[in-house]
């Protein structure tokens, strides 16, 4: 099986133009898939910045939000019966909410505002520069040294701004794991200036985050929560129903998904036409090695193994460009947003499969279809 | 007297149906013994290349039986027929089909290869079979920078390189000059031709037939003679 396998390859390998023109085919279908899906992947994780920043493992909201962006206010009394609940080990507010601040050189910049639980600062940040209970500290922010920070002036411990008419001072610069989606700094303070300092509706708890005592009480907890008329996803669930909220309502997903599947179509067209190609110039010799005693199974298994080998290695340099792009971008690019994630390379991976599937399936036929005689009769 | 090689039996193969069929083969009978270069001789049309490719287990008759060392070949399931041509039978097709992508010692080898031989023995296996054709210094070239009559030797030493019983030649000399193809068959007759050994030869070219032990002609799918020919 070694010998056929070799054989194959060194067939698929020596016919260097075709062979070019296969790995090219695959690799800039790859290479776009993969790009396209990490562009998506990144977008989607940006969307769901505050989620995973703060790491709460459940949040309690208004059934209506659909992103972390449109919070609906609610009220205290949601606060009190949410840690009264049997399985809540505690329950703190966050307020989220966009303002305008006024910055040292006289700039308007808009800011995306998180007040955490004065009490507890629950899921505050890690600190850079700076200690967090600055925050306690009068008039203090702590920036979000994240993309957009650099939109803040680049500011340190002293610097400061102001917001809606009040004065605002950066006690500490704090790094986050994820940048936000829409391009606009982060500042965290506590949550009770953050309702001081922003205007707001009468209720101004924009989610509850809650700590189980165990995952098992998650559940329970949900359904109480549900019967207040409100709703507790978890950290994962409620990424889920942002990228769902992205996906479905914005039109990002159906762009997205088109581009692949074009991507898809390029890959497919030009690998499968360039493999057929081959497989016709050396159908007579696979007729001839069928004369001469090769089984059907071993001639396909040719074929297949130069599918799959020409499919992974364009696969390989697919990812790889792909990889040296994204760095180099992110190197340029604070902004850019691609991430590229195992399911992006899954799906990758899948369709290249499904590629060299096609592709094979069409050479199979042709060779098992061809008669020794046929060879014989020239 | 040798024993039989190849034993057809009222063989009739016919191509499509109704007013549309065409016999090519009509109740052939044929013997060829070990030993024997046997040739098959006739105008184009008359159902030479059928009848080679009957015998040797690549074209399945309507009718008849054909017996190859013994074995009645139509009988053989699909794998096991395939077996048989690669370990009993070498090929010599008319236009080579020498894979022009590997070596000249790796085209040579690929019966081995096929025979699930390691791929350095076989190669190793198939200098030594070009040795003997007389193309030790071509072995690493490939097939395309030999001449015609170098790639023919290429694909005689591919058919010999598994050591067949039994050596189908499909139009040898077909495109090589007269002394070239002369050279060729004559060569396979000195190499190849023993007791235990069967050469079947279709051809046109009355220039080779002085090599023939025998020489049957056919004519409208039919074998309408033979003549033997001093060995």
């Amino acid at each position: 099986m070694k010998g056929i396998l070799k054989l194959a390859y060194k067939l698929l390998i020596n016919d260097r133009a075709k062979f070019t023109a296969l790995l090219v085919g695959i690799t800039f279908a790859v290479l776009l898939m993969v790009m396209m899906t990490s562009i998506f992947a990144g977008v989607l994780n940006r969307s769901s910045s505050t989620v995973i920043n703060i790491g709460a493992k459940l949040w309690v909201m208004d059934p209506a939000v659909q992103t972390v962006a449109n919070t609906i206010g609610m009220p205290d009394y949601v606060l009190d019966a949410v840690r009264s609940m049997p399985g809540v080990k505690y329950a703190v507010p966050l307020f989220s909410g966009g303002a305008l601040v006024k910055l040292e050189d006289g700039t308007y910049q808009a800011v995306s505002v998180i007040g955490l639980d004065d009490t507890t600062l629950y899921g505050r940040p890690v600190m850079e520069q700076g200690q967090i209970s600055d925050i306690f500290a009068e008039n203090s922010f702590i920036a979000v040294d994240d993309s957009e920070f650099a939109k803040l002036g680049n500011p340190h411990v002293g610097t400061t701004f102001e917001l809606n008419d009040h004065r605002g001072v950066v006690v500490g610069v704090a790094k986050v794991s994820t940048s936000t989606l829409f391009g606009v700094p982060t500042l965290y303070t506590t949550y009770n200036r953050a309702i001081q300092y922003i205007p707001n509706p009468r209720y101004t708890i924009s989610y509850i985050l809650v700590q189980p005592k165990s995952a098992g009480d998650i559940p329970a907890i949900q359904r109480e929560v549900n019967r207040l008329g409100y709703m507790a996803l978890t950290r994962e669930q409620f990424e889920s129903r942002i990228a769902w909220f992205y996906v479905k309502q914005t039109g990002l997903g159906i762009n997205l998904m088109l581009m692949t599947l074009i991507s898809f179509i390029v890959g497919l067209s030009i690998s499968g036409q360039t493999f057929y190609t081959f497989i016709l110039e050396n159908l007579e010799k696979f007729g001839a090695l069928k004369a001469i005693g090769t089984r059907s199974r071993e001639l396909v298994l040719m074929i297949l193994f130069q599918a799959t080998f020409t499919a992974l290695t364009g696969y390989g340099l697919g990812v790889g460009f792909c990889t040296l792009i994204t760095t180099l971008a992110k190197m340029r690019l604070p902004d850019y947003a691609a991430r590229i994630t195992y399911t992006n390379l899954g799906i990758a991976l899948v369709m290249v499969i499904v590629i060299a599937a096609m592709s094979s399936y069409v050479g199979v036929r042709k060779v098992l279809r061809i008669e020794p005689f046929d060879i014989f009769r020239g | 007297m040798s024993e039989v090689a190849v034993k057809a039996n009222d063989v009739s193969k016919w191509f499509g149906e109704g007013e549309a069929r065409t016999d090519a083969l009509k109740k052939v009978c044929l013997e060829a013994r070990f030993g024997e270069m046997v040739y098959i001789v006739g105008p184009s049309g008359s159902g030479k290349t059928t009848l080679l490719s009957v015998i040797s287990g690549i074209l399945r008759p309507n009718s008849g039986d054909v017996y190859c060392v013994k074995t009645n070949l139509w009988q053989l399931q699909a794998d096991a027929l395939a077996d048989f041509r690669l370990h009993r039978i070498g090929f010599v097709f008319q236009d080579y089909h020498l894979f022009p992508r590997l070596t000249t010692a790796e085209n040579v080898a690929i019966p081995l290869i096929l025979q699930k031989r390691n791929w350095d023995e076989a190669v190793e296996e198939g200098k030594k079979v070009l040795n003997i054709v007389g193309l030790k210094n071509r072995a690493d070239l490939p097939p395309v920078k030999l001449s015609g009559g170098e790639q023919q030797r290429v694909a005689i030493a591919r058919a010999l390189v598994s050591q067949p019983q039994i050596l189908i030649m499909d139009e040898p000399t077909a495109s090589l000059d007269g002394d070239t193809g002369r050279a060729i068959v004559s060569f396979v007759k000195e190499q190849f031709l023993n007791p235990e050994h069967c050469i079947l030869i279709v051809t046109h070219d009355s220039r080779i037939y002085e090599y023939a032990t025998r020489i049957m002609q056919m004519e409208d799918g039919k074998l309408i003679g033979e003549t033997e020919r001093p060995r």
